[in-house]
């Protein structure tokens, strides 16, 4: 158990020292999702009365395009000198390179997101603590990482590997969605706790029931 | 079907192997065996199924049909075991741009578990002759060096069977001898070695026993001792001619 994790820490901080190095992933999903979040409060001209309103869909619809912006680079990365072939080579069970991938991309995301989050929460004139909001947005993109990083091994190994993988990737996360934007909107709208608790066990029985068949299906995804 | 794990006999044991594209056959039936300690040089033209071969036997693709073991361990129920045994060099390096070789050479060694882990970095970076350049980003490497590099990185956990796809591309003439003396000790030290190339003559002087693959199928394999290079070449040419 302990050298499982090992091995699955072993992938992920090889990848964090490799997107350390280049920045190539960061720096524009990054940028991508700070236009997206500003170009929306230019749209919206949000005044105190329709930010609850639109405010909960930016957000999630900047996560979401942010989402398979970076995990599109997942396994296209691991594809270029054939380093797939060498994790797949390693004498490790194929739910390894999963979970090892999968908490690249989520990591990866969330650092983005807590950049993104400050700035969002400036511009539509919110208030900056908000602790709720962060159990949802970790939720919800645990939810697009666990999906994404078997969609990424997937659209991979298509010719259409930019097109391949929003096309299969938004159908699947809609639940994640929705639920993540209903749990935003009733914290933004100052919802109790016993009202988001439904939606919240949504985004759980999502992550997990995701999680574990991606981890097992995982090798009929990678290997020819 | 003999799961006797006390009667092995081969390091490699394919029997029946076939593998199919969309209905397209690559490998038809193929029937390997290789003892421990031999070394196999495996010969054929553009598309004849060597790589698809060595995919098949490294457990990074799935045969339709047939049986195999390495090291006495079936590649369907026991990958694991099976890749802990065996050492690849393919088309591709499998190295990482971003990372240095000294940080491609750790992360693989850590995935397999190797002891001793920096001083194994150390022995195997120089017997590549890459030692001074242990700290560079492997993405500012010329191919040969890549090339050394990744044959580094496929002795690493010292595998006792190393299975080679054309590992002397982009190596100079001195690189491509240092690999041959590299195989040679590997072989010496009873480690087996199958390795696929074009070049006739350095795959002839290094190897036990000869095979041609043709159209997926092994259409002749003989050991060395009863040849010598010109009649080689003639039944090589004689092989890969037959098959249009
Ligand atoms: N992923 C794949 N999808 C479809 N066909 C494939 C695939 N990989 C190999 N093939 C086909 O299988 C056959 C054997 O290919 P393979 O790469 O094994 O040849 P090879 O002997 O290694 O050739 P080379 O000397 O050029 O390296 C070819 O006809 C090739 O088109
Ligand atoms: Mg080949």
């Amino acid at each position: 158990m302990i050298n499982y994790l090992g091995k699955v820490m072993t992938i992920f901080f090889k990848d964090l020292l490799s997107e350390f190095r280049t920045k190539a992933v960061a720096s524009s999903v990054l940028l991508f999702a700070i236009l997206v979040i500003i170009i929306f409060n230019f749209a919206f001209e949000s005044d105190s009365d329709t930010i609850g309103l639109v405010a909960p869909g930016v957000l999630w619809v900047t996560f979401t395009f942010a989402g398979v912006l970076s995990m599109n680079r997942t396994f296209v990365v691991e594809k270029e000198k054939g380093c797939l072939e060498g994790l797949m080579l390693c004498p490790v069970s194929r739910d390894v390179l999963y979970w090892g991938k999968m908490i690249s991309s989520l990591v990866l995301m969330l650092i983005i997101e807590a950049v993104v989050f400050p700035i969002f929460l400036i511009l539509f004139d919110l208030p900056l603590w908000m602790p709720r909001l962060a159990i949802v947005a970790l939720l919800g993109t645990l939810g697009f990482a666990s999906v994404g990083t078997l969609f990424s091994a997937l659209a991979a190994n298509t010719k259409a590997r930019d097109m391949a993988l929003p096309i299969i990737f938004f159908p699947v996360v809609v639940p994640v969605i929705i639920a993540a934007v209903k749990a935003t909107d009733l914290i933004l709208n100052s919802g109790t706790w016993h009202e988001m608790s439904s939606w919240l066990e949504i985004l759980i029985a999502f992550d997990v029931i995701f999680l574990v068949v991606s981890a097992l299906v995982f090798e009929f995804v990678i290997e020819e | 079907m003999s799961d006797d794990i006390n009667d092995i006999k081969y390091a490699i044991e394919a029997k029946g192997l076939s593998k199919s594209f969309g209905g397209l056959f690559a490998l038809k039936g193929i029937d390997l065996s290789i003892n421990e300690g031999e070394c196999v040089a495996l010969f054929g033209p553009n598309g004849a199924g060597k790589t698809t071969l060595i995919k098949v036997l490294t457990t990074l693709s799935r045969p339709a049909n047939g049986k195999v073991l390495i090291a006495g361990e079936d590649i369907k129920k026991n990958a694991v075991a099976v890749r802990r045994r065996i050492g690849v060099v393919s088309h591709q390096t499998f190295l990482y741009d971003n990372l240095t070789a000294y940080e491609n050479l750790k992360f693989y060694g850590k995935m397999y578990d190797v002891p001793d882990l920096e001083q194994r970095i150390v022995d195997v970076i120089t017997k590549v002759g890459l030692e001074s350049r242990l700290r560079d980003r492997v993405g500012i490497f010329s191919r040969g060096m890549q090339q050394r590099l990744s044959i580094a990185r496929a002795i690493l956990h010292d595998p006792p069977i190393m299975l080679l796809d054309e590992p002397e591309t982009g190596l100079d003439e001195q690189a491509r001898s240092t690999l041959s003396e590299l195989l040679k000790t590997l072989v010496a030290g009873n480690r087996t070695v199958l390795l696929t190339t074009h070049n006739l003559e350095w795959g002839f002087a290094l190897a036990d026993r000869l095979a041609i693959l043709v159209k997926g199928k092994i259409v002749y394999e003989d050991s060395k001792q009863s040849l010598d290079m010109t009649t080689f070449r003639e039944t090589y040419n004689r092989c890969v001619g037959a098959r249009s």
